[in-house]
């Protein structure tokens, strides 16, 4: 209990749904052998610490923010420009990570000030028009950023698919550098949201939820508010910027596409919608689903559609077609939003809380 | 008696609306000043402006003293000053335990004061783990008012308390009200129950169209019935 922060699942089936979820992801090496299998569970390991961290933004506090994506960007920016300049070795890892986290802090920190005094409205368009300028900058600096290119890099021999830690004659299975690199985004992942969940149960997570609730009132009782804010502004910013380079150290490039654009912002909030708002754990089951089936729907829906062709249905081979997965991943997200309104992690906390007679009267 | 509380020509104005035109008031120390008025003239924006939710566009505000027309709302907070605003204004995502929690702000909850609060409001006790969205509206009301005494506080501004309430929770508020004053607060109070305005008022304040046009003793104006007439437009024995 004390690893959650005193905040568990509250719900039998989430409990159950998370645990499987984690050992998924803590096996998948072993378990689903494959590049794709790996990938995508390191995708969802680094989505549902970003997922998590705007949680934090957009849950906990009411805040939307358009610049999630840049300060993930700063991140895996941070460590590309530093293993392409300083070559593979631990310091240029430490070099990104030393530049990278302070300057998405001080960037969130400046946003926060100069724009979490006002209306909540104009705190989203500067973030828009920040990031905007960010990702134009980026490009632009091609010298330094390798530009609509992006940079390419490679990590430390340890780190590398080519270094075997543990040889297949050992315990029957091969660890390299790959699979180290992959429990150390687990991990870090792992780390950041737990330690945001600490967050969100401390005294602070308190105070900017009941700045969510009615920004005067806390006010009213002698909270800072705008310090609230920005200071839950930059540990969001830090976060993110932590899962950027987890994000580039496991792609071994950073570029526009993969860190700083905005579909990537889109793909959050989807996320964070489909998980349930100020939970936390909803990052995790957003996260998962989410890119589950933006890597999966095609495949299942090739097979689903064969299935129906053999055995002579009509209509249902041309709508499951492969080609109409965008189609159907749209209106699975508007099914999910319109049947959990509240989030998985919402809907089945309810559940669970009637089930005990949790309404104390 | 000193005044705990001076505003002096307060003006305030929302977007293109003069609401409060030069309120000059008083709030003695140690005593409790009822302020009373027809609907929208102006108690609640005196209060707010007080509060500093509401900046002021001329005058001054002191409190003890110190000059806090300018100051923001934390700030003013900090000083001493407990605010409940009216519609049972609290957290309703976090429990109760969690409302008091932020309402001691710095430190942690003072065990005597809170059995204090328990003893007139053992519902708050019952419902320490509940949310206090699950609550009815009058817990919810005692669950703000509690907020605002759970700490000792130089100065409290209370709006309506008893507004929507059941009898039976209005009479134990009033009781709650009465100890709060007995240990010496200062408090003023917005309030169109006139048994409640009857009961605990030392002072009284009346504002019509964002000036004072009565002050006076509250007894005075309750054995008054002309007067009451005259100044809010029906006697208070009516009004309750």
């Amino acid at each position: 209990m004390m690893i959650l922060s005193g905040d568990p699942p509250k719900s039998r089936v989430l409990t159950l749904v998370l645990i499987v979820i984690i050992l998924a992801l803590a096996a998948t090496p072993f378990l689903f052998p494959g590049a794709k299998a790996l990938n995508v569970a390191a995708k969802i390991c680094v989505f549902a610490a970003l997922v998590a961290s705007y949680d934090l933004l957009l849950g906990y506090t009411g805040s939307v923010s358009f610049a999630h994506t840049m300060f993930y960007g700063i991140g895996s920016y941070a460590i590309a420009i530093a293993l392409y300049g300083m070559g593979p070795n631990w310091a240029a890892i430490a070099t990104g990570i030393v530049a990278g986290l302070p300057l998405a802090a001080l960037l969130a920190l400046a946003i926060g000030l100069f724009s979490l005094r006002v209306a909540a409205i104009f705190f989203a368009m500067i973030t828009l028009a920040v990031a905007s300028a960010f990702q134009v900058l980026a490009s632009q600096l091609s010298w330094l950023t390798g530009g609509e290119d992006g940079r390419s890099f490679q990590l430390p021999e340890l780190l590398r698919p080519g270094t075997i830690l543990i040889s297949k004659s050992l315990f029957g299975f091969e660890v390299n550098g790959r699979i180290l690199t992959y429990y150390l985004v687990f991990a870090t992942s792992a780390v950041m949201i737990l330690a945001l969940l600490r967050v969100v149960n401390s005294p602070f997570g308190r105070v900017l939820q009941a700045i969510r609730e009615n920004r005067f009132r806390a006010e009213a009782l002698g909270f800072r508010t705008v310090f609230h804010l920005t200071y839950a502004n930059c540990l969001a910013a830090l976060v993110a910027a932590g899962a950027g380079i987890l994000n580039a150290l496991w792609l071994r490039y950073a570029g526009p596409d993969t860190s700083l654009s905005f579909s990537i912002m889109l793909d959050i909030l989807l996320m964070v919608v489909i998980g349930g708002m100020g939970t936390i754990y909803g990052a995790i089951i957003g996260a998962a689903i989410f890119i589950l089936a933006q890597n999966y729907l095609q495949s299942l829906m090739g097979v689903a559609s064969k299935a129906a062709s053999e055995a002579g249905l009509p209509l249902l081979p041309g709508l499951l077609h492969p080609d109409r997965w965008l189609l159907w991943l749209g209106l699975l997200f508007i099914a999910s939003v319109y049947f959990f309104p509240t989030g998985v992690v919402g809907r089945l906390r309810n559940a669970g809380a009637k089930k005990a007679g949790g309404v104390s009267h | 008696m000193t005044d705990l509380l001076k505003l002096s020509g307060v003006h305030t104005h929302i977007g293109r609306y003069h609401i409060l035109q030069g309120i000059d008031l008083s709030v003695a120390q140690g005593q409790t000043t009822m302020l009373l008025g027809r609907n929208g003239a102006g108690k609640t924006t005196t209060l707010r402006t007080i509060m500093g939710l509401w900046q002021a566009s001329r005058g001054e505000i002191s409190l003890a003293g110190e000059r806090i027309e300018s100051r923001t709302t934390p700030d003013i907070a900090r000083l001493g000053v407990g605010y409940v605003p009216e519609s049972m204004a609290v957290f309703s995502d976090l429990t109760v335990k969690e409302n008091l929690v932020l309402a001691a702000r710095d430190g942690p909850l003072d065990d005597s004061q809170l059995e204090w609060i328990f003893g007139f409001f053992p519902a708050l006790r019952r419902f320490w783990l509940s949310r206090a969205g699950s609550l009815s509206g009058g817990q919810k009301q005692m669950l703000s008012i509690a907020r605002a005494i759970i700490e000792p506080r130089k100065l409290l501004l209370i709006d309506e308390p008893t507004k929507g309430l059941a009898p039976a929770i209005v009479v134990a508020l009033i009781e709650c009200l009465k100890e709060i004053k007995r240990k010496g607060a200062t408090i003023l109070l917005v309030e169109q129950n006139f048994f409640a305005a009857r009961e605990l008022g030392d002072n009284v304040l009346v504002m019509d169209n964002g000036t004072i046009v009565h002050r006076g003793d509250m007894a005075a104006l309750a054995s008054d019935v002309p007067l009451q007439e005259r100044l809010l437009g029906l006697s208070l024995e009516t009004h309750q």
